[in-house]
């Protein structure tokens, strides 16, 4: 190529390779910041309603101003403990089976069915817990919540597991199984506690995950105004109640709507932050 | 503990044991799946039998009449998810691309959290800035339309804010930063080794980009349709600001509806079976279409990305789909 | 050997610190705030199934048309109860009918009466308890405009089957002589649920217009030609409040509550009424006399001058031979105490008392109830 249209294609190239990185960058300004102003706008919102009544009180009479959403709050609490109790003995087993018995037919096809589970939309998963959970006992309960959350749950755990439990050194396993363990033992007591940091993260981002349901709830856990503890009774949740209060016209519910928003990505932050720091532990631990 | 004293471990009862026990719950997972299906097929048996096909035709959707038909919620859900990726595929491979080669070192963590941030945050939250801020929006947009645009069949209907364009808009909201953290991992998957043949060979950085994008392109086919797949499940956040009119309208202002906000909706009152029945073939036909999409995309991220990842920050980053 | 011991070691406190973080978390720990019913539960740590205390709780759901005035009445209620606490979730009339059915709730709520199908396929016979009066208005938000206007049944039949689109529509202007109106678009509003509510209204449609009687029909969840969807009462009014240019219907207290501006209707006698305690209360009198043992009746379109047309009693639905006879002895005591004393909370949200002879035969129909 002569030199002149060589150095003319070379201004070309450079060009369009500055205007596609200012691209780039836009769609992190247009996107990206935009996005990170919906939260803002939400905490702004939500901050000025949360009030100590919002905490403890439980929600007034339709139509009256005031009261709060102590009984969400600690709904969507038991909720949550409730899926993990389902979820994590079923989802690290799970995980063990996978990694331990690689090679058996019964492996891939429980991580497809795993796959598939985490793709199922969460309305499914509330119509199958319906099913399941509710009407068999003719009661809505927090049970049937805890079940639907836990089904949803599970798939990341069983993920989370699996991975980990490759990334712990053979050697470990070999040592284990060398000193005379059984495979149990030997998972039970070396591998497992060595995964487990890990495993905790999984299971703190799939609760955060979980935390944040409506859908599934919505024919579950169904409701209820009330402080509500009991596992075979309908109970309120964070994001079922926000769901009720925003749609709704009164503007005092819209106030606390907003505050149970602010609540909930409190959380999913918590969580997030908590899984952030045991990962870094984890990496240094591996790596140091 | 069966030990001789060579060190051979003997056979016992204790391995056997443990292969079973941990296959039973194995087989447990595999048989939740089955039984989600097996319900879903179960209760929409009446509705099934009684319309066959002709359900995934008919606009139809009466409860008084008894007449059922599952056309407007498949196009709904169908119509604000494609319109979704329009919008969101752009807007998250420029931010994944912008993430793994463009950013600052400095700058690259905290947008990286933020973006995982943002793909955490519940759709309950995105509804409710949806009711209150993206609809009102939307409706001042709608009536400053130009009319000869108003007279085009896209924008045609009264300008209500809550429709087709809103819901279309907060999907794309909330499947940009989940397909942007993983066509991230996808890009940080393509080797060194590529990018730096290109500059060896004398491009530019986006020609090397490219390169990268390229190499990963069939991940990153499989990171939106991972993105695509959420955005047809996605319930909470559309039934605030769609509509709720099962229609099959290609008016962006139109309100319309989907299949799993049909769902939400009316779950609870079909009071009748067939009403029921209908509303579960409507659950089931959803479940098969994210399956399927879903299946198909986790298959291409695996071609992408073939070896088990051994990065120790891999849990944090599992894609949580749907 | 010593470094993965102690890593181990680390490892695993580790672990146990954020595990024991997050079910102290998760654990319901925490005594009772103040609040409603002041009953002396200590939440079970973990312990499952156990009720907390004494409190029975009994679950309902229905309509959202008298949501207001149930919600005031189990919250008064159990001030002097503390031992009965009523959870009511207001899902929609054909929710209330479906779950009494499937017996997932204890009592329903409709403003719909079940259809004679629907009470065959239920478990037991159902009772019809009327509770209180209501009205559905038309609500509307036009730009610049915050008068009272007029309709009358063909007009909302045909707003509602999307003959008249604009504000500004002769069909309007006739009803509302002198009045400006914008030439906006008309958005219209309706139900997303099965509701009771859209019961009455469509009730009312159908015995004015014949042409929506044909083409849409009567039923708690019907196929409406055109508008949004709302979900519940609280929906069409957060609707109608939100976007310029709707209209949409609603029970009364719904319209005050959140003052959104209400129509009058044209009633049979062809006086335009605005709903009121009169008003309704008037709609009923005419039926009063020839009440049907069943309590079902429709009071839309009622005869008189002074009569609301869309005025409906509203029911709450209990089994006649309850599974769980202490809940269904509670129940009774409530609504013996509802139709009396209850009463008295029904002018202040908008609803209107139940006329003295109707209480009469309902307090022999809930003897009917059997709970030894």
């Amino acid at each position: 190529m002569p030199p002149d249209a060589f150095a003319r294609r070379y201004r070309v190239r450079k060009l369009t390779s500055g205007l596609m990185t200012f691209l780039c960058a836009l769609s992190v300004v247009v996107a990206l910041i935009p996005l990170a102003f919906i939260l803002f706008f939400v905490l702004r919102q939500g901050v000025p309603a949360l009030n100590w009544a919002f905490f403890t009180e439980m929600p007034k009479p339709v139509g009256e101003t005031g009261g709060g959403m102590a009984n969400a709050i600690v709904g969507t609490g038991i909720l949550i403990g409730l899926a993990a109790l389902v979820a994590v003995p079923i989802g690290v087993t799970c995980g063990v089976y996978i990694t331990e018995f690689k090679t058996s037919r019964l492996s891939p096809a429980v991580r497809f069915a795993a796959d598939i589970l985490n793709g199922v939309p969460s309305i499914v998963i509330g119509v199958f817990a319906y099913a399941i959970a509710v009407l068999p006992f003719k009661r809505f309960s927090a049970l049937a919540g805890g079940v639907a959350l836990g089904v949803m749950m599970i798939p990341i755990i069983v993920r989370t597991t699996e991975e980990l439990l490759a990334l712990v050194p053979s050697s470990l396993r070999e040592g284990a199984l060398a000193l005379g363990a059984t495979r149990a033992r030997a998972v039970a007591t070396v591998i497992l506690p060595a995964a487990l940091p890990g495993i905790v993260t999984g299971v703190l981002v799939a609760l955060a995950r979980v935390a944040g349901e409506t859908a599934p709830l919505l024919f579950t856990a169904f409701n209820n105004r009330f402080f509500s503890t009991s596992l075979d009774q309908p109970i309120g949740s964070l994001t079922v109640q926000i769901f009720t209060y925003a749609i709704s016209p009164y503007e005092d519910w819209h106030r606390q709507a907003w505050a149970g928003a602010t609540v909930l990505i409190a959380a999913v932050l918590l969580f997030s932050l908590l899984a952030r720091a045991v990962t870094r532990r984890l990496e240094r631990m591996h790596h140091g | 503990m069966a030990q001789s004293p060579t060190g051979r471990r003997q056979a016992g009862w204790a391995d056997p044991l443990f292969r079973v026990g941990t296959g039973a719950v194995a087989v447990l997972v595999i048989a939740v799946v089955l039984g989600i299906l097996a319900v879903l097929v179960n209760d929409s048996m009446l509705s099934v039998r009684k319309f066959g096909l002709s359900f995934w035709r008919t606009r139809v959707w009466d409860p008084v009449a008894g007449d059922f038909g599952a056309l407007p919620f498949i196009w709904g859900t169908l119509y604000s998810s494609v319109l979704a990726l329009l919008v969101a595929m752009p807007v998250a491979l420029g931010i994944a691309i912008f993430l793994s080669e463009l950013c600052p070192r400095w700058l690259r963590q905290p947008l990286a959290f933020l973006t995982e941030l943002l793909a955490a945050i519940p759709s309950i939250v995105y509804g409710l800035w949806g009711i209150f801020v993206l609809a009102p929006a939307v409706r001042t947009l709608q009536v400053h339309t130009p009319d000869a645009l108003r007279r085009t069949p896209f924008f045609s209907g009264p300008p209500l804010g809550v429709g087709m364009l809103a819901a279309a808009l907060i999907l794309a909201v909330m499947v940009i930063p989940f397909t942007a953290t993983v066509a991230r991992e996808i890009l940080k998957a393509v080797p060194v080794s590529q990018r730096e043949a290109a500059y060896a060979l004398g491009a530019t950085r986006w020609e090397a980009i490219r390169l990268a994008v390229h190499y990963g392109r069939i991940g990153i086919l499989g990171a939106v349709m991972l993105g695509f797949g959420r955005a047809l499940g996605e319930t909470m956040a559309v039934t605030m600001v769609i509509g709720n009119n099962p229609q099959v309208a290609l008016s962006l202002f139109a309100p319309q509806h989907t299949m799993a906000a049909v769902i939400a909706n009316e779950f609870t009152e079909a009071a009748d079976a067939l009403y029921l029945n209908a509303l579960v073939e409507i659950g089931l036909v959803l479940f098969l279409i994210t399956v399927i999409i879903n299946g198909l995309s986790r298959f291409l991220i695996w071609r992408m990305v073939r070896v088990r990842p051994t990065r120790v920050v891999a849990p944090v980053k599992v894609p949580l789909a749907a | 050997m010593n470094t993965i011991l102690r890593q181990t070691g680390h490892v695993r406190a580790l672990a146990l610190i954020a595990t024991t973080a997050v079910f102290t978390a998760c654990s319901g720990g925490q005594t009772p705030p103040s609040g409603q019913a002041a009953s002396p539960a200590l939440p079970g740590q973990g312990a499952p199934a156990a009720d907390g205390g004494g409190a029975d709780q009994i679950n309902g759901a229905g309509a959202t048309f008298p949501y207001p005035i149930y919600s005031k009445w189990f919250s008064e209620y159990a001030k002097e109860h503390a031992d009965v606490r009523i959870n009511y979730q207001s899902i929609g009339s054909g929710g209330g009918i479906r779950q009494l059915t499937a017996q997932t709730v204890f009592f329903g709520a409709t403003d719909g009466p079940m259809t004679d199908e629907q009470l065959k396929s239920a478990p037991g016979p159902i009772l019809h308890l009327p509770t209180v009066l209501g009205a559905v208005v038309p609500v509307y938000n036009i730009p610049d405009f915050t008068g009272d206007l007029k309709f009358s049944g063909p007009l909302l039949a045909d707003i509602y089957l999307g003959h008249v689109k604009k504000w500004n529509d002769a069909a309007i202007a006739k009803e509302n002589p002198g009045v400006k109106l914008p030439a906006a678009d008309i958005a219209v509003a309706h139900r997303s649920d099965g509701s009771g509510t859209t019961y009455i209204f469509v009730d009312f449609l159908s015995k004015v217009s014949p042409e929506f009687k044909q083409k849409v029909g009567v039923a708690t969840s019907v196929n409406w030609p055109v508008g949004v969807g709302g979900k519940g009462n609280e929906g069409v009014a957060g609707l109608v409040k939100q976007t310029p240019g709707t209209i949409g219907y609603v029970e009364l207290i719904y319209a005050l509550q959140n003052k959104i501006p209400y129509g009058a209707v044209k009633n049979k006698a062809g006086t335009y009424l605005k709903a009121s305690l009169e008003s309704v209360t008037a709609a009923a009198a005419a039926s009063a006399a020839s009440m049907p043992a069943d309590f079902r009746v429709s009071i839309t379109d009622a005869d008189g001058k002074d009569a609301y047309p869309i005025s409906s009693y509203t029911w709450l639905l209990l089994y006649e031979s309850p599974t769980d006879k202490a809940k269904g002895k509670k129940m009774v005591e409530f609504m013996r105490w509802a139709i009396t004393d209850g009463e008295a909370y029904a002018k202040d949200l908008g609803y209107a008392p139940l006329p003295d002879s109707v209480v009469k035969l309902e307090q022999d129909a809930l003897g009917k109830i059997k709970v030894q």
